[in-house]
């Protein structure tokens, strides 16, 4: 194994970690000033990639394609919050989950009814297509960098919005006060439609980054949910830092665990039972984390301690 | 309380008078549909343990259940290859005698509550959501990939595991025997309500910090009833394995879980006999909408925002115009 | 003497047979299961498609079909198995898209007496130790392209081949398969994770190794990913894969990445013969789209049954099962016939992904195994 691959394989992981920061940073928030635990979320990050390859198809431009997806994305998310999810933020988490998982449902089978079974074809635009070579001769595809580079910046906006702006300080107040920023006289339920529909369209944005290398099919976002679930229990819930943290260690940990562990057995087993076992072992190792991060700290690692 | 009483009878009688009705019109896929109404109530009785009880929003019951459906799936296949299991010294038989396999289930699945609630229940409410997914994800994936049973494939037992007396391969013998465990689970816990550990730990969940004041344990409390309720959702596990003599890693995926909880909020979350509702309800639903267009979902996802919206109670809640669900 | 009047009643049958043939058809009740709805429906109204349009041609009312979705889960499958010799009370059944659903319901139904002709999965359970005398497989044994992927590799002289899979059975079983063909070394053997999306890490080491070529198993959605993911890594060493992942439906969500991979087939649209004429002009005719791999598979799955139900009832259940054991009809895929543990001996083909005007297809390049059976003949006891 060459030092070359390991850097490869940590951009890899970079990369998967601020594509799930982007969906886990959304559900974070939500539940951070709305108090909702939020499994349809993965169901804005399908709308996104259909509504990215539909515009795509339609108009062969990628930067269109993206933003209808944000457009998509953040108008689904604005009128589900308006009819579904306002009406959930005074229920426990069980009618939460239950109404959710509903929408889940809603939105799976509505996409298959409107766009069919089959996959929808996305691509890469010409101009970031092929590869690029890295610095030490490492080539590597310049789409997936630039997934980092978006990725980063996005980072660094949405800090910059929660620090610095009004609407970031009227998050702040929502997350530490719910009834302090009501007294305030914020328009409360505005307040709760915009955030939720932030977090909507930054799925909706994954979504399409995402879809353009992968397939673009019903049930795409459910798998890349419960690993946003995982970011942000680990990172803890309602800390955008957090989230951060917790996506960059879940890309790594999954990245690098696929790749070293069968090659760490491969040291004391042959090729085919080691390149089987150890990547049963690496598909359950961001679980592993998790639970050892809760065990240590069951409120993840940035959580509030009350 | 009476009218929730007249309806319960009402359900199950319900559920034998259709029985009887397919028994006579010689339709045995109706017993069949019947028998998985009562299996899926069972492992819903279970999750109700530690969701009405407890107050513990498990997503990841399916482990349960699965640990159930394999439990049964290994015993079984090593009695069919009349090859025994061995684990290091251990030597097991593998069997084909229901009460031992579900012994096996009960024990396996206990053992397994016992080690994801000592990890989960150090947390709470959406951490305790999301770990329990979490848990059940790990589960999922390390069935799909151990070669030894099938990995995704699953495991096909050929003929239905035996009961002492009994012809199990008949529907309604084998329905009958399924709709006794779950009368069983339903009268064990209707005890548990009123004994002083259910109601222990029903204080636990209305107001931890008053029942910790009185000197109960509240989390010791929730393990334990985290552990009974993992207990029963395996032995339906194995009643679910047999009656399609088969297992496979989806008794563990998520969406099952999911549907465990869609059974007791149908029904009408803490009441004895909501998951009996909602599983008749969704095997129903599921029947007849699945007939009527591919897009069944669909209705299905509404109706249930339907009844999580504007019918808390669900559908006892709405039989006895009442939302309070716990007394 | 029983046997020589059989052997008699079944020359006169067969005399008659050319001229009077829906005559003497026999009437079969037939329970199809297959996926209609969610992942991998497209496989499922192919197979669908292509044995109704063999029924329809067949005439007459002889064949009556119900048709259930199984959604891909194994559960459903049993469920709908159940229900169908239950209630339905049917005499054959068919329609399975994957093993594991195969797994779950054909030996439940064989072992209550009923038929089942398998237009699709062929796990090599049920084609070793677990076969039986009432069931058939029309498609392939699992393993039968991966062992022509692995004698194509040899063909083209490759010396250091990069095999991956996802970590599931079907995908244990196709690297075996590749590997009990493939005589050169491995430069690396991969499991991936089942629904795995990102391929990133696999195409760096790829590209670290030294390897001439690259043997893959991704199924559906998967393999989308992995072909577009690896068509923008500049990296250009040859690819081999099996058919279902290069399939009609699935080739244009793919687009230009899938151009020029190499894949093995029992089937293509152009393989000359008669019958495959037939079908792929009457299966555009009736549907208004090309026909996949799936749709010869649900066709010549309709095509044996109805030349069994011409020789015997499907009632008499010693006889039909001769009748079908002779496969005697003309399958889209030329020479057709069964090996003793009722799985198909067959040619195999390579086909190269092209584009014929707008449209992705595949185009045959050449004959990789002639006359293949499978690994499990000795294992099969019946």
């Amino acid at each position: 194994m060459s030092l070359m691959l390991l850097i490869e394989q940590v951009l890899n992981g970079l990369q998967l970690g601020v594509m799930l920061f982007l969906m886990a940073s959304g559900l974070t928030l939500v539940f951070g000033v709305m108090g909702l635990i939020n499994l349809a979320h993965g169901s804005l990050y399908m709308v996104g990639a259909f509504a990215a390859a539909w515009v795509a198809a339609a108009t062969g431009s990628f930067l269109l394609a993206l933003a209808a997806a944000l457009a998509a994305a953040a108008a689904a998310g604005a009128i589900v919050e308006v009819v579904v999810i306002r009406r959930l933020y005074a229920r426990d988490h069980l009618d939460q989950v239950l109404a959710t998982f509903a929408l889940i449902l809603v939105f799976s089978e509505g996409t298959r009814w409107i766009f069919g079974s089959f996959p929808l074809y996305l691509n890469v635009p010409d101009y970031l297509a092929g590869p690029v070579t890295l610095p030490g001769g490492i080539e590597y595809p310049l789409y997936r960098l630039s997934l980092i580079g978006v990725g980063g910046l996005i980072a660094c906006a949405l800090y910059l919005l929660i620090a610095r702006t009004r609407l970031g300080v009227q998050i702040r107040a929502g997350e530490a006060d719910r009834e302090m920023i009501a007294a305030l006289g914020v328009d409360i339920s505005k307040l709760y439609t915009v955030v939720f529909a932030l977090g909507a369209a930054l799925a909706g944005l994954a979504g399409a980054l995402v879809g353009t290398i992968q397939s673009v099919q019903v049930g795409m976002g459910e798998p890349v949910l419960i690993l946003a679930f995982v970011v942000i229990v680990i990172g803890g819930i309602g800390s955008i830092k957090g989230a951060f943290v917790g996506a960059l260690l879940v890309g790594l940990t999954d990245t690098l665990g696929a790749f070293l562990l069968p090659q760490l057995f491969g040291a004391f087993m042959d090729v085919s039972s080691a390149a089987a076992v150890g990547s049963a072992l690496a598909s359950m190792l961001i679980y592993l984390l998790m639970a050892a991060v809760l065990f240590l700290r069951p409120r993840g690692l940035f959580g509030d301690t009350a | 309380m009476m009218r929730e009483r007249y309806i319960n009878a009402a359900l199950l009688g319900g559920l034998l008078l259709v029985v009887f009705w397919a028994y006579t019109g010689d339709e045995p896929f109706t017993i069949t549909l019947a028998t998985r109404v009562a299996i899926l109530a069972l492992a819903g009785v279970g999750l109700n343990i530690a969701l009405g009880q407890g107050g513990l929003v498990s997503l990841g019951h399916a482990v349960f259940f699965g640990i159930g459906g394999y439990a049964m799936g290994i015993l079984a296949s090593h009695a069919q290859s009349y090859q025994p299991l061995t684990l290091g010294p251990l030597v097991i038989e593998g069997t084909k005698s229901m009460p031992l396999i579900w012994l096996t289930a009960m024990v396996a699945s206990g053992i397994a509550a016992l080690l994801i609630g000592l990890v989960s229940l150090r947390t709470g409410g959406v951490y305790f959501i999301m770990i329990t997914l979490a848990f059940g994800q790990m589960f999922y994936y390390f069935a799909i990939s151990w070669p030894a049973y099938g990995g995704e494939d699953g495991l096909s037992i050929y003929v239905r595991n035996g009961f002492p007396g009994l012809n199990t391969l008949d529907p309604i013998q084998f329905f009958g025997l399924c709709f006794a465990l779950l009368l069983a689970a339903l009268a064990f816990h209707a005890a548990f309500k009123h004994a002083p550990f259910g109601l222990a730990l029903n204080a636990a969940r209305q107001s931890p910090d008053r029942a910790q004041a009185v000197g109960l344990d509240p989390t010791r409390l929730r393990l334990i009833a985290f552990v009974i309720s993992g207990v029963i959702t395996g032995l339906a596990g194995a009643l679910f394995a047999d009656l399609n003599r088969f297992v496979s890693p989806t008794m563990f995926s998520w969406q099952l879980s999911g549907e465990l909880l869609i059974f007791i909020i149908l029904g009408g979350t803490g009441r004895l006999c909501g998951p009996v509702a909602g599983a008749a309800m969704f095997i129903a639903l599921e029947h007849w909408l699945g007939g009527l267009s591919e897009y069944w979902h669909i209705y299905l996802g509404a109706l249930l925002l339907g009844v999580v919206l504007f019918a808390p109670g669900g559908l006892i809640g709405i039989a006895t115009r009442r939302e309070a669900a716990h007394d | 003497m029983k046997s020589t009047l059989t052997a008699a009643a079944l020359a006169a049958a067969l005399a008659m047979g050319a001229t009077q043939a829906s005559a003497e058809m026999s009437d079969i009740k037939v329970g199809m299961i297959t996926t209609l709805s969610g992942g991998g429906a497209s496989l499922g109204i192919d197979i669908r498609d292509g044995f109704m349009l063999a029924v329809k041609q067949a005439g007459a009312g002889h064949v009556d079909v119900v048709i259930e979705d199984d959604q891909r889960k194994p559960e459903i499958a049993v469920q709908l198995a159940d229900k169908m010799v239950q209630s339905d009370k049917v005499d054959l059944l068919t329609g399975i898209i994957w093993s594991n659903l195969a797994m779950a319901v054909v030996p439940s139904v064989t072992a209550q007496g009923k038929f089942y002709l398998s237009p699709n999965a062929g796990p090599s359970a049920l084609a070793g130790k677990g076969c039986n005398k009432n069931y058939f497989n029309v498609a392939w044994q699992n393993d039968n392209m991966h062992e022509a992927a692995g004698a194509y590799a040899n063909e083209q002289g490759y010396k250091n081949v990069f095999i991956f899979a996802p970590n599931y059975p079907a995908g244990q079983d196709a690297l075996t398969g590749f590997k009990r063909f493939y005589e050169g070394e491995l430069a690396a053997e991969i499991y991936t994770t089942l629904g795995q999306q990102d391929y990133a890490s696999e195409i760096a080491q790829i590209r670290a190794s030294d390897a001439d070529g690259v043997f893959f198993l991704l199924p559906g959605g998967m393999g989308i990913s992995f072909l577009k993911q690896y068509a923008d890594s500049g990296l250009d060493l040859p690819l081999m894969g099996a058919a279902f992942s290069f399939d009609q439906g699935i080739l244009q969500a793919v687009g230009d990445a899938a151009m020029g991979v190499r894949n093995t087939s029992q089937w293509n649209k152009d393989i000359d013969n008669p019958a495959n004429k037939k079908f792929v002009e009457t299966f555009q005719a009736e549907y208004d789209r090309l026909p996949s791999l799936f749709a010869s598979q649900g066709y010549d799955t309709a095509m044996l049954m109805i030349s069994a139900m011409k020789k015997a009832d499907v009632k008499d259940a010693d006889a039909f099962r001769a009748a079908l054991e002779e496969a005697d009809f003309e399958s889209t895929r030329g020479k057709f016939s069964f090996d003793t543990n009722h799985h198909p001996i067959q040619d195999i083909y390579v086909r190269e992904v092209i584009k014929e005007g707008d449209v992705y297809t595949n185009k045959l390049i050449g004959t990789v195994l002639t006359d293949h059976s499978n690994a499990y003949v000795d294992e099969c006891k019946m």
